[in-house]
C-alpha cells in the first residue's frame, strides 16, 4: 500500500516552459498518448489472462458431452478458431464498442451486468472516501504540526492498523460486535427486506434515492447498513491519506518561508491553513484520488463479507463460477479506472500546480 | 582518528574485531557495516518490536509439531465451537479442531507464501529495474511500459484474475501474487540504477572493459540490494494480506489446510453465533502484517538512507 503506484513520473520531461499555452497542451497530449499505450497494454494483459484459462471456454458453454461438430461450430461462433492476433484484434474492436462479451452465467452482456452492480459499490466507496478524507487530512495536518505528540502517535497507530489489518476480518468482527452483540447497525446487505419495495431506484444510490423520495425511515435503514462497511473501508483510506498528508506537511513546514512567516508574527494555524496547506493541496487531492482506486480493491473483499450486491461481490461470484468473461471485464474496468484517475491527477499537477510550469 | 585506533587497540574479542578501524579482510569490512546497521536498528524501538514478533512467529512455525497440543486434522464433533479452555487454549473450530494448533501450522503456510513470493518477485523486479535503468533508451521504454501496465491494477484484483485463470490452490496463489509483486520493486531498482550508473566507479569499470552484463550483475545490482531488501520486507505485509484474502475467498489454500485466510473463510458461517472463532486467525494475520510493516520501516531507515 505504501507504494502508490502513481504514474506521475510518467510525465515526460518538461517541454518548454514559461506561461505559454502550446507547450503545456503538447505535454498533456503526450500524457494522453502514453496513457493510450498503457490502456492497450491493459487490454493485452486481460486478453492473455482470458487465454491462460485451463478450462476450455467452449466446453464451459456446451458442457462436457458436446459432439465434435457442435464443438467446432461453437468455437467458430466464439471466434476461437482464428489465429491469436486476429482474436486480439476482435477483442480490441469489441472493447472499443464497450462490448465485454456475455456472462457465461446469466447469458447477459457483462457491461450491462457491471452497470447494474456498480452504483452499490460507488455508494460504498464514495462514503468511505468522504470519511477517510474528512478525518485523514486533518489528522495528518495536526500530526505534522504537533510532531511526536500523542496525537502524532495516535495517527501513526491508526495508519499502521489501516495498512496491516485484513479488512475482511475487520468486517467479520464488526458484524459480530456492532450488529450481533450491540445491535447498533444493520446486518449484511444494503437494506432490510421489509423496506426493499418502498424504494424506487432512480440513481442507484440508495441514500440519495431515499432522500429524494423523502422516505426517512428507508434512509435511516440504508444508512445503518452502509455505515459499518464504509467505516471499515474508510480506515484503509484514512491510513494512507493521513500518512501522506503528514509527510507532505512536514516537508513544507521545514521550508524557510514558514520560518519567515512565523518570524513576521503569522499565527500557527493561520500559517498552516493559508500558506502551507495551499502548497500541498494538489498533492493531497492526488492522494485522495488514488485512495479511491484502492477502495475499489478493498471493496472486493468487504462486499463479500457484507453480502453487498456490488461490483466486488459480482467479481468474486464470477470468479468462483469460472465465468471468465465477467472476471476479465471487471479486471479491465478497475484497470481503466485506475489509469484514468492517474491521468486526472497528472493533468491536475500540470494545470493547477504552478510549480510544475 | 588516533583516539579511536588507540581505543580499539585495547578492545579485545569479537566486539573489538567488529569495530577495528583497520579491517584486514573483505569479510571483516562487510561485517563492520552490518554491525553498524544493527546498532542503528537497535535504537529503533518499533523496528525491534516488529523483529521480535517475527522471530516469535518464525519460532512457532518452525517448532509447530512440538508446540502443538492436538492433531490439526483431528475432528471432535462433540466439542465443536468450544470456548477457550485448559484443554483447547483458543477454543475449537466448527469441526472441533484445536484452533491454537492450527494457528501454529498456519504460520508455516503464511511464511512459506511470503518467503516464496519474495524469492520469486525480488529477483525479477531487480533484474527488470537494473536492466531498464542501466541501458535506458528503448529497452527502458518497453520494460517500464510493461511495468506500468501491471501497476495499473490494484494488486489483489490482478492476483484474483490470475488465480481465476490458473485455478485455485496455494502454488497458483503464490504465482499470482508474485506476478503482482515485482513491479514496485522494478521501479525502485530502476531509480537506484539511474543514480548509480552515473557514478565514477561504473565509468572506471567500463573503461577496464567490463561487459554490460558484468557491470549490471556485479556492480549495479549489489548496490540496489539494500533498498530492495527493505522494500521487500515492507511488501511482505501486503503479500500476507493478499494471500489471506485469496484464502478467504476460497482461491488460495484449500480446506482442510490451516491457512489463516481459509480458517476465517470456514469460520465465517458461524460468525454471528460464535464470533471468537474468527478472532484468533484474524489477529494472527494482523500481528504478522504489523510486524513486517514495523520491521520493514526500520530496515528502510537503516538500509536506504536516500529515502526521506
Amino acid at each position: 500500500m505504501a507504494d502508490t503506484g502513481t504514474m506521475t513520473t510518467a510525465v515526460g520531461p518538461t517541454v518548454g516552459g514559461g506561461g505559454m499555452l502550446l507547450p503545456r497542451a503538447l505535454r498533456i497530449l503526450r500524457l494522453i498518448g502514453s496513457v493510450m499505450v498503457t490502456l492497450l497494454g491493459l487490454a493485452a494483459l486481460t486478453f492473455m489472462i482470458g487465454r491462460l484459462l485451463p478450462i476450455d471456454p467452449v466446453l464451459a458453454v456446451l458442457g462436457d458431452n458436446a459432439t465434435q461438430s457442435a464443438y467446432d461450430a461453437m468455437a467458430a461462433k466464439m471466434g476461437l478458431d482464428q489465429p491469436l492476433p486476429v482474436q486480439f484484434a476482435n477483442y480490441l474492436w469489441k472493447l472499443a464498442h464497450l462490448d465485454l462479451g456475455n456472462s457465461l452465467l446469466s447469458g447477459r452482456p457483462v457491461s450491462s451486468e457491471i452497470a447494474r452492480v456498480f452504483p452499490a459499490t460507488m455508494e460504498l466507496a464514495t462514503l468511505a472516501m468522504l470519511m477517510g478524507t474528512g478525518i485523514g487530512v486533518p489528522l495528518g495536518i495536526v500530526a505534522a504540526v504537533y510532531r511526536n505528540s500523542w496525537i502524532d502517535h495516535l495517527a501513526r497507530i491508526l495508519s499502521l492498523l489501516g495498512y496491516s489489518a485484513p479488512n475482511f476480518w475487520l468486517g467479520l468482527m464488526g458484524l459480530v460486535l456492532f450488529y450481533s452483540v450491540l445491535g447498533w447497525v444493520g446486518g449484511p446487505g444494503r437494506i432490510d427486506m421489509i423496506y426493499e419495495f418502498d424504494l424506487q431506484p432512480v440513481t442507484g444510490f440508495y441514500l440519495i434515492d431515499a432522500a429524494l423520495a423523502g422516505n426517512w425511515a428507508v434512509f435511516g435503514n440504508v444508512f445503518s447498513h452502509l455505515i459499518l462497511p464504509a467505516s471499515i473501508l474508510a480506515l484503509s483510506a484514512l491510513a494512507y491519506i493521513s500518512r501522506m498528508t503528514r509527510t507532505f506537511m512536514i516537508e513544507q513546514l521545514e521550508q524557510e518561508y514558514v520560518i519567515a512567516a512565523r518570524a513576521k508574527g503569522v499565527g500557527r494555524w493561520r500559517l498552516v491553513w493559508s500558506h502551507v496547506f495551499r502548497n500541498i493541496a494538489v498533492q493531497v487531492i492526488t492522494v485522495v484520488a488514488l485512495s479511491y482506486a484502492f477502495l475499489l480493491e478493498g471493496a472486493v473483499l468487504t462486499e463479500t463479507v457484507f453480502a453487498w450486491p456490488g461490483f466486488g461481490r459480482y467479481m468474486t461470484n464470477s470468479l468462483l463460477a469460472g465465468d471468465m468473461n465477467s472476471v476479465v471485464g471487471c479486471t479491465l474496468l478497475i484497470g481503466v479506472i485506475f489509469v484514468s484517475l492517474n491521468l486526472i491527477c497528472d493533468i491536475l499537477y500540470n494545470i493547477i500546480d504552478p510549480r510544475t510550469r | 582518528m588516533t583516539d579511536i585506533s588507540v581505543n580499539s587497540g585495547q578492545k579485545q574479542g569479537l566486539r573489538g574485531w567488529l569495530t577495528d578501524p583497520y579491517p584486514t579482510s573483505p569479510l571483516q569490512a562487510r561485517l563492520h557495516q552490518s554491525w553498524r546497521m544493527w546498532r542503528k536498528l537497535r535504537r529503533n524501538g518499533s523496528a525491534l518490536l516488529g523483529l521480535g514478533i517475527l522471530l516469535v512467529i518464525a519460532f512457532g512455525a518452525l517448532f509447530a509439531p512440538y508446540l502443538a497440543t492436538h492433531n490439526i486434522f483431528a475432528q471432535d464433533l462433540g466439542n465443536r465451537l468450544a470456548l477457550p479452555s485448559a484443554e483447547h487454549w483458543m477454543g475449537t473450530d466448527e469441526l472441533g479442531r484445536d484452533i491454537y494448533s492450527r494457528l501454529l501450522f498456519g504460520a508455516r503456510i503464511t511464511l512459506y507464501i511470503a518467503c516464496l513470493t519474495a524469492v520469486i518477485s525480488a529477483p525479477v523486479g531487480l533484474i527488470v529495474g537494473a536492466v531498464s535503468g542501466y541501458f535506458g533508451g528503448w529497452v527502458d521504454t518497453v520494460l517500464m511500459r510493461v511495468t506500468e501496465v501491471f501497476l495499473a491494477f490494484p494488486s489483489l484484483v490482478l492476483a484474483l484474475a490470475f488465480v481465476s485463470a490458473l485455478g485455485p490452490g496455494i502454488n497458483n496463489a503464490i504465482i499470482a501474487i508474485s506476478l503482482t509483486a515485482w513491479p514496485p520493486i522494478a521501479r525502485l531498482a530502476r531509480a537506484e540504477t539511474m543514480i548509480i550508473r552515473k557514478s565514477d566507479y561504473i565509468s572506471a569499470v567500463r573503461l577496464q572493459g567490463a561487459s554490460a552484463l558484468r557491470i549490471v550483475t556485479r556492480h549495479v545490482m549489489p548496490m540496489c540490494l539494500p533498498s530492495v531488501v527493505a522494500r521487500v520486507t515492507l511488501n511482505m505485509a501486503s503479500i500476507i494480506l493478499s494471500a489471506a484474502g485469496l484464502g478467504f475467498l476460497g482461491l488460495g489454500a484449500q480446506p482442510p489446510s490451516p491457512e489463516w485466510g481459509a480458517m476465517l473463510s470456514s469460520a465465517r458461517q458461524f460468525i454471528l453465533s460464535n464470533g471468537y472463532v474468527a478472532a484468533a486467525p484474524g489477529m494472527a494475520i494482523l500481528l504478522t502484517s504489523v510486524a513486517f510493516n514495523l520491521f520493514g520501516d526500520g530496515l528502510r531507515d537503516v538500509l536506504d538512507p536516500r529515502h526521506d
